[in-house]
């Protein structure tokens, strides 16, 4: 759906976009993530037609953004990060506004704007005006707008930023409603946990070099069987250090001032073996638990090998 | 053929949505009080020192007519006032409140939207203007002026306005900030209307006698001096000193209408980044 080659934008002398590959495959949905500044809005905004690359080419649908703009824009659905919306305007007045910007005949919106506030829950709001909202009804409303001429693609560009996380919840249930129409979704944010819950793959952006890229279940997976374990112990703590480097399933042993850190690679039921074992030669294990792993650390490290 | 390109290009989403957001707003009966007030003010007070006045006592179709070329300068004045305020903001403003980029995403042509954007900015000020006609039947009642005369006069405003209007859009949509737009249009207005008038002053001033088309020529790029040559078909050839085949208001639509085309298609251009060499000729 996405083919992004050798994409560069520069802001003057600034580079803003390096070369970038990017390519996503219909039907998934695609997590973009980077820090401040990395260049995500950048690439969103070229393939919306907003923007001209300075060189490298951008397709979307197999159509050429520079050439063939108005097919490209047909296709996709925007939500930009920031945006306003009409004063004096209500919901629906707004949203019929935008279907008949993209030539939807009158019948037809009547038809779906109902459907379409139902989905982002606002059909209580259908008569408020639009700069009476609050900044997440307001967000889902941009959705919304986005999804007018039912295209095949959305392009969101940090949907859930200034959402509380009730509202980030409710976002999510959204997108994981779109994915299953069908919808090639590319969302950007810069946190990474959060995509990874409602994303199929992920492609991480720095200094506007694509760093990674890879599927979020290879992560799961390397995840599930690469959990380290806290083990905090009263005394004797060099003995259980050797005798941990010895048990299955444990791949490194770690010490620091807050205990010991075990590298390991067994299910839960090893892990209460180890446990077990560990209390029957006399430990005196005073907590054993299992730490938060670094998703970020995870991603890199099995995307930069891959 | 044209006709139907026109209609397909203004009866869209853009410019119904700005019709139905203007009218929302208190601000446009404001302005349109604030303007009949102000012109019944003007044209009441010169009736008040005609009827005080000894020598003429009263109104006749000589005074009548002469209230309408005042008012018809007053008029002008007050349109080359308001059309650079009206329409310098449009883009920009989209721009300021982050509305455009959704605007420039859907299948809205850049010349849908500018033309819309430029009909709508000035519908308002027609309707401000032909909301004064009535003030103008005073003049119909003393006689002294054709409604033809009048028709023509009001064609001229409205022509003004476009071409007012064009160099507004244009500077709305090159820069970023609406402010900045806005004084770049005044100063262009204040630069091409008032300096000509100055400049055909200074040189009638130094240079009598001498036959030279200069003055002529600068006072056709003016629009009072345009008006004055509306009225006064003597008006043209005293200015050139020579006889002329046309009238200083002809230059003057003549050139305004290549500008503002000039204006428009730029503006076409620049609303959208240069995605495509042939985008001119093909949006
Ligand atoms: N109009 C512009 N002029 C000059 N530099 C710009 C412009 N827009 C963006 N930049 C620069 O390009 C870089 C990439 O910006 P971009 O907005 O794409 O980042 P981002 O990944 O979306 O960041 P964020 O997470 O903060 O939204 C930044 O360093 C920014 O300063
Ligand atoms: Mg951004």
């Amino acid at each position: 759906m996405i083919e992004i080659n050798n994409l560069t934008k520069k802001y003057g002398n600034f580079t803003a976009l390096n070369n970038l590959n990017l390519n996503i495959s219909t039907g998934t949905v695609f997590g973009f993530v980077g820090p401040n500044g990395a260049g995500k809005s950048t690439t969103m905004s070229i393939l919306a037609t907003l923007l001209s690359p300075t060189t490298g080419s951008a397709k979307v649908g197999g159509y050429e953004v520079t050439k063939h703009p108005k097919e490209v824009r047909k296709l996709i659905g925007y939500m930009p990060d920031f945006f306003g919306v009409y004063d004096h305007f209500k919901t629906v007045e707004y949203l019929d506004f935008y279907g008949a910007s993209y030539g939807i005949p009158r019948n037809e919106r009547l038809q779906v704007i109902p459907q379409l506030l139902e989905l982002v829950n606002l059909s209580d709001k259908k008569d408020f005006y639009v700069d009476s909202l609050s900044r997440g009804m307001k967000q889902r409303l941009c959705l919304a707008r986005s999804l007018i001429h039912d295209p095949e693609l959305l392009i969101l560009d940090e949907p859930a930023s200034g959402l509380d996380p009730r509202a980030r919840i409710e976002m999510r249930e959204i997108l994981k409603e779109l994915k299953t129409m069908g919808k090639t979704i590319m969302i950007s944010s810069h946190i990474l946990p959060e995509l990874a819950e409602m994303v199929d793959e992920i492609g991480v952006i720095e200094n506007g070099v694509l760093v990674s890229q890879g599927k979020v279940s290879d992560i799961q997976n390397q995840l599930s069987s690469n959990r380290i374990l806290n083990i905090r112990i009263l005394e004797n703590k060099e003995r259980a250090m050797e005798q941990l480097r010895d048990e299955k399933f444990v791949a490194k042993v770690e010490a620091d001032e807050k205990g010991l850190q075990v590298h390991f690679s067994g299910e839960d039921k090893d892990q209460f073996e180890l446990l077990s074992k560990l209390m029957a030669d006399g430990h005196k294990i005073v907590s054993y638990s299992e730490a938060e792993a670094d998703l970020e650390d995870v991603f890199l490290a099995i995307t930069k090998g891959a | 053929m044209m006709m139907l390109y026109l209609k397909q290009k203004l009866i869209n989403p853009v410019l119904e949505k700005e019709f139905r957001l203007r009218l929302r707003t208190i601000r446009s009966p404001l302005a349109l009080m604030f303007y009949l007030f102000a012109i019944g003010l003007i044209a009441f007070g010169f009736m008040y020192m005609m009827f005080n006045d000894y020598y003429y006592g009263g109104m006749n179709p000589e005074r009548s007519r002469e209230m309408f070329y005042f008012l018809s300068g007053v008029q002008l004045f007050l349109i080359l006032f308001m059309t650079p305020g009206l329409t310098a903001g449009v883009i920009s403003s989209e721009r300021e409140k982050q509305t455009l980029n959704i605007l420039l995403t859907t299948q809205q042509s850049s010349t849908t939207i500018i033309l819309s954007k430029l009909f709508s900015s000035i519908s308002f000020m027609i309707l401000i203007v032909f909301a004064t006609l009535p003030i103008y039947s005073i003049v119909f009642l003393f006689g002294g002026i054709s409604p033809s005369q009048v028709v023509f006069i009001f064609l001229f405003y409205i022509f003004l306005m476009f071409s007012l209007g064009a160099f507004g859009i244009l500077f709305s949509t090159i820069f970023k900030k609406t402010m900045i737009a806005i004084i770049t249009t005044y100063g262009t207005t204040i630069f091409l209307y008032g300096f000509t008038g100055l400049a055909a002053i200074f040189f009638e001033s130094i240079n009598r006698g001498v036959g030279s088309n200069l003055v002529g020529f600068l006072l056709s790029l003016n629009p009072l001096a345009a008006l004055i040559s509306m009225y006064d078909s003597n008006f043209t050839e005293q200015m050139f000193r020579s006889q002329k085949d046309f009238q200083i208001w002809e230059i003057f639509v003549f050139v305004y209408f290549i500008i503002m085309i000039i204006c428009i298609l730029l503006s076409i251009r620049f609303l959208r980044p240069a995605l495509k060499k042939k985008k001119l000729k093909q949006s």
